[in-house]
């Protein structure tokens, strides 16, 4: 282990250390609680320059029912997840495919459309915006819900592919040889064998490109504009504008578009780190 | 073999079917790859690689996105060299990437701080990574009031130690650091975790060994442990170059490139040109030169990892 376990050191830097701990998480997390905090208070706290005292009156109700009731914010939600949890579906689903084609077929091209989804992955998002935005008009997706999901999907699998390719390599070839020396059908040795095999994985990708998809503010600007549709992240940065100088209401939306992929963390973190270093470290 | 299938599609690999069992060369191992890789590849291509090219050849045209296509050949890249507006967003994408270079060392730092078994150490590491997760636009709130002139934090802390109170986000001269500041916030987290990964891999019986030759501190950091980081070291400098260039939500939500367009990145200045100004074929001109400056690092990752797999 590196660096040296801290139990084996002297009991002055023991207890040093175990108390700097919860210091330091307080100073990193610091912009995060003061937006916290602010977000329980009143109008008359903000405008008093009281940010950091007790506060005179408690709105954590209040304030985060309005957010709720005088804006869209419920539909912002709903519409993040109409647009993620199909999204992230779709680009599982394809990637997993693709990565098994990657992972257990040698034929010329692999490596060259292994390097090409690679490549895509890493390419400013600017540079398809004018085309993406265009064709998602001519389709008559513009302003809807698809226009995203489409995205997404077509976007992410080029992350997923070189996660799940990397992953599904790992498996056992014997055993997928030994099924076709069988005459077992390549579909079914992908069903029956692999799928099997990479559910811990698609758990792991799911969880992450949950977090991409939810997140991901651009294409939320660049192709759809009504609240009907709109995602949270763009709904929020919306309402900053409407909000101006009511940091309490602005923080409460701040900390409501934050949750799901903040609880979807907590509960799935391992998979979520595994899923992040798979895909990372073996590049 | 299989660059005579390539190009075939899902009819064509039925033929295939019916030629394996006329006993001809044709296996079904060649043509299921495709069939695996097919849906992938169509939209992917339909939306990732026919977008890039599409992108380059507009960037030769005078278009407002809706009229007429004017071919104007290096127009728009002579007239992106003359513009003031781009050398500020180029020197401030360079100012991104210098300073963002802070995260790999401060995650390195971090990761070394947290790598215990003391208890409750789990939730502190996911309390650390927690900006990582949270949107940048949320990230943006956050940091714009930490950074108010009359509500922040920061001003708080300022003028508690007897300091003038500054307005970050408005200052010419600070706003792009300001912001910068948001984004490395994420960034760092992001580094930790993959190096709090790698501190897990690493090589007991070296460390053991190293040890009792009696190496310590910045040596056994320097020359045992580093280069077994390396991988991870790698991959946190691909991520965060890749991270600064990017840049366009914490700019557009902490100052839409101002003030006076002195924030500004090419990635919002690409779109501010395409969306508001209605000039497509400049926005797609801003566009490429910051995918060529992307290629460099996108053609050198490529490069390692075809290496490694050959």
């Amino acid at each position: 282990m590196y660096p040296r376990p801290i139990e084996k050191a002297s009991a002055f830097t023991n207890i040093s250390y175990r108390v700097a701990l919860p210091i330091s998480i307080v100073l990193w997390l610091l912009p995060l609680l003061a937006v916290m905090a602010t977000s329980v208070r009143s109008l008359n706290d903000i405008n008093q320059g009281n940010y950091w005292g007790w506060p005179s009156e408690w709105m954590l109700i209040e304030n985060y029912t309005q957010v709720f009731t005088s804006t869209p914010m419920f539909q912002y939600l709903m519409n993040s997840l109409i647009i993620t949890l199909p999204a992230v579906a779709g680009c599982v689903a394809l990637s997993t495919m693709a990565g098994f084609a990657l992972a257990k077929y040698n034929f010329k091209a692999n490596i060259w459309i292994f390097a090409t989804f690679i490549a895509g992955n890493f390419v400013p998002f600017q540079i398809l915006m004018i085309p993406v935005r265009d064709l998602t008009i001519q389709f008559g997706l513009y302003d809807t819900h698809w226009a995203l999901i489409l995205f997404h999907v077509a976007f992410q699998t080029g992350f997923c592919t070189l996660f799940m390719r990397n992953f599904i390599v790992g498996l056992p070839t014997e055993l997928i040889e030994s099924a076709r020396v069988e005459g077992v059908s390549e579909f079914k040795i992908f069903w029956h064998i692999v799928l099997p095999l990479v559910k811990p994985a698609t758990a792991a990708l799911a969880v992450l490109v949950f977090t991409f998809i939810w997140n991901d503010f651009f294409w939320a600007l660049v192709l759809v504009q009504s609240d009907e549709v709109r995602p949270v992240t763009a709904g929020l940065s919306a309402l900053q504008g409407q909000w101006l100088a009511s940091w309490q209401l602005i923080s409460a939306g701040a900390v409501v578009a934050a949750l799901p992929p903040v609880i979807l963390f907590f509960t799935m973190q391992r998979h979520f780190i595994a899923g992040l270093t798979l895909g990372a470290t073996k590049g | 073999m299989a660059s005579s299938s390539s190009n075939k599609s899902p009819e064509n690999a039925v033929n295939s079917a019916s030629e394996l069992v006329a006993g001809k060369r044709l296996r079904a191992s060649d043509v299921a790859p495709w069939m695996f890789l097919g849906p992938a590849l169509i939209i992917f291509s339909i939306y990732v690689l026919f977008p890039v090219l599409e992108s380059i050849w507009l960037s030769f045209f005078d278009w407002d996105g809706l009229g007429e296509k004017t071919f104007i050949g290096f127009g728009n890249y002579i007239e992106l060299f003359d513009s003031d507006q781009f050398w500020t967003a180029l020197t401030n994408n360079i100012l991104w990437m210098v300073l963002f270079m802070l995260a790999p060392p401060m995650g390195l730092a971090i990761a070394l701080f947290l790598n215990q078994q003391v208890y409750g150490i789990r939730l502190v590491k996911a309390l650390f990574f927690f900006p990582f997760v949270i949107s940048q636009v949320v990230v943006g709130l956050v940091f714009s009031w930490f950074y108010d002139p009359s509500f922040g934090v920061l001003n708080s802390v300022i003028t508690f130690f007897g300091g003038d109170p500054v307005s970050i986000l408005a200052d010419e001269d600070l706003v792009t650091y300001g912001i910068i500041a948001a984004g490395l916030w994420p960034q760092i987290a992001y580094c930790m975790i993959l190096y709090l990964t790698g501190l897990n891999n690493l090589n007991h019986e070296q460390l053991e060994a190293a040890r009792l030759d009696n190496a310590k501190g910045w040596k056994m950091l320097w020359y045992i442990v580093l280069p077994q980081l390396r991988p991870a070291t790698f991959i946190a400098i691909v991520v965060t170059v890749i991270g600064a260039l990017r840049s366009f939500d914490l700019v557009a939500t902490m100052t839409a490139g101002g003030p006076w367009g002195s924030s500004t990145v090419l990635a919002y200045m690409m779109y501010e040109e395409s969306i508001f100004n209605y000039r497509m074929g400049y926005g797609a001109a801003v566009a490429v030169v910051l995918f060529l400056i992307m290629d460099i690092y996108i053609a050198y990752f490529l490069w390692r990892m075809i290496r490694s797999e050959k």
